[in-house]
């Protein structure tokens, strides 16, 4: 039954006539389970902002139907708002406001009385601590903090679903690690998160399960762990040399265990089913080609995108 | 499925207003500022310096003085100034800069009812600008003001219709001018509107020069100064309240029109 999940989205397409004319979505199906953290890992322009927006109310779908908690994102837009938590791209807190204020007005918003709307702000303030920036106006805060508001705004109303649309771009290293500390004790919570990202790293770390979209459509949905089974493959080992090109691949790709070699502009990537004794092969083979590094890994997210679209995600 | 959960509109709308008004109330000294400078300068100038240096102009009957002639009319140009500044302004930037008007758009009523919020709250941000130039140019001339209310309930009308007109003309504009295009707004859009608004002179004196009198029908600002100057200054000439009633009743509800579409395609695509 669909809609025992969070969010159902099925064969959803969108099309901005431009000009130029762009197919954002071309029939996206999803289903998100209610308290999992799903992520849409793909580069940018795959469609994943607008797969939110459409998810979120603010962008109107071409066709296909999106339904959040069993309600039709386009026939009941408000009930939509009144289940979900956003935190845009771009930070939206009121600037003419104070953080605290920035919480409370939220809840005024979303229908709760003057004490009410106090309280949990109060608490919010508590939770994302925030107390001792509570007074100050947004713009003084740094990005990482910014960002912090803005989770703490978004589930102030205690939605069922929380939408993180790139959530840490933009943010340096420490304060992306705080925010994922903070999307990871949400799930404690019972919120069920989608994030989108372009980060494989933040989607191997915090989601239960992971959609691959490039160009508008989703490649593979799974847990990370079952994507980077799927591969096939145990190690993956990227050997930079002087001349790369066809010639080498031809020959690694003879090599025992060797499932897949793919052509980069400084060498070439290994994926194999084992390392057991590789290592030393893949060595002698690449000495006459002016062997200058070798990296060994094993597999991420990122060769999973690579080996569905042959690009890297950060093209 | 039914929504058993369902927030009341008019409490939604109200927590925004409650915003709007906080908001207000923290910037009220720089909105004061901006709604005085113009018209205190104004009747300092012509109503205050001109007569004491010899200098003076009529436009109006013989025996009233220039400064009750521009009562209305400048207390027209600060609401209208008013529902600019407190609502085209801060519209613009948020849609087209920083987009905080999303946390809004993201509350669960129809996103017009926002649009509608704002016009609302602009309204009575005009009023308050009215309110706030009426004592300057009552008191500042050096030459008699002669203001008396004949009708309060024309008032009454005058003012809200007024409030609404320059509401609604807030959030059209707020929702049409990009932010990097606030600048040229004034000079094409408000400086035309306030000079033109019949804010300097009655309507009816510009019999002489029949395209300019035609002309200046387009402009709503012109039914807001002679609603005010029949309400406030009724021996002066002044339009027949059906045509000014009628003529701000038709701007709100064009400029609602204009502005809540606007605003609706511009948040949600």
């Amino acid at each position: 039954m669909p809609d025992s999940a969070a969010l159902v989205i099925r064969g959803l397409t969108k099309s901005y006539p431009g000009p130029p004319p762009v197919d954002a979505l071309r029939g996206i199906d999803l289903e998100v389970r209610p308290g999992e953290i799903f992520a849409l890992l793909g580069p940018n322009g795959a469609g994943k902002t607008t797969t939110v927006g459409v998810s979120t109310t603010r962008v109107s779908p071409t066709s296909g139907t999106v339904r959040v908690q069993g309600f039709d994102v386009a026939r009941d837009p408000a009930a939509v708002k009144r289940r979900i938590g956003v935190v845009t791209q771009y930070n939206t807190l009121d600037r003419a406001c104070t953080v605290r204020e920035n919480l409370y007005y939220h809840c005024r918003y979303f229908g709760f009385s003057g004490a009410e709307a106090r309280r949990r702000a109060d608490e919010l303030l508590v939770q994302f601590r925030l107390a001792d920036r509570a007074e100050g106006m947004t713009v003084t805060l740094s990005g990482g903090l910014a960002q912090r508001v803005q989770v703490a705004r978004a589930i102030a109303h205690r939605p069922g679903m929380l939408f993180l649309d790139e959530p840490t771009a933009g943010l340096d290293p420490q304060s992306r690690l705080a925010l994922w500390e903070l999307v990871g004790a949400l799930r404690a919570e019972g919120i069920t998160v989608l994030l989108t990202t372009h980060y494989m790293e933040e989607a191997d770390r915090l989601s239960d399960r992971v959609a691959i979209i490039d160009h508008g459509k989703v490649l593979v949905t799974g847990t990370p762990a079952e994507l980077k089974r799927g591969i096939g493959a145990e190690t993956v080992m990227e050997i930079h040399v002087a001349k790369a090109g066809e010639e080498l691949r031809a020959v690694l790709a003879g090599l025992p265990s060797v499932r897949d070699v793919q052509v980069l502009p400084t060498g070439v990537r290994v994926l194999a089913q084992s390392r057991e004794g590789l290592l030393p092969r893949l060595v002698e083979a690449a000495l006459p080609f002016g062997l200058r590094d070798v990296a060994v890994h094993e597999p991420t997210l990122e060769t999973v995108f690579i080996q569905l679209t042959g690009r890297e995600l950060r093209d | 499925m039914t929504d058993t959960s369902r927030v009341s509109y008019a409490l939604v709308l109200w927590g925004m207003v409650l915003r709007d008004l906080r908001v207000l109330r923290r910037n009220f000294a720089p909105f004061v500022t901006r709604t005085v400078m113009n018209p205190l300068l104004f009747v300092f100038v012509f109503t205050y310096v001109f007569p004491r240096i010899g200098q003076s102009f009529q436009s109006g009957p013989v025996g009233v003085s220039y400064a009750t002639i521009v009562v209305p009319g400048l207390v027209a140009v600060g609401m209208v100034f008013t529902g600019i500044s407190a609502v085209a302004l801060p519209l613009s930037i948020e849609l087209g800069g920083t987009r905080e008007i999303e946390d809004r758009v993201l509350a669960p009523v129809p996103v017009p009812l926002v649009a509608i919020e704002k016009l609302l709250v602009g309204a009575v941000q005009g009023v308050i600008g009215g309110l706030v130039v009426f004592p300057l140019v009552y008191l500042v001339p050096a030459t008699p003001v002669a203001v008396h209310v004949a009708s309060w309930p024309l008032l009454f009308a005058v003012v809200t219709l007024a409030g609404l007109t320059a509401g609604s003309l807030g959030l059209a504009l707020g929702t049409i001018v990009r932010p990097a295009q606030i600048g040229l707004m004034f000079a094409v859009v408000v400086v035309p509107i306030t000079f033109l608004g019949c804010v300097y002179y009655p309507w009816a004196l510009l019999h002489p020069i029949p395209w300019l009198q035609t002309l200046v029908l387009i402009n709503p600002l012109v039914y807001m100064s002679e609603g005010l100057r029949a309400a406030l200054t009724p021996d002066l000439p002044h339009m027949h309240p059906a045509v000014f009633l009628g003529a701000l009743t038709l701007a709100t509800t064009i400029l609602g029109a204009i502005g809540v579409r606007a605003f609706v395609r511009r948040t949600l695509s």
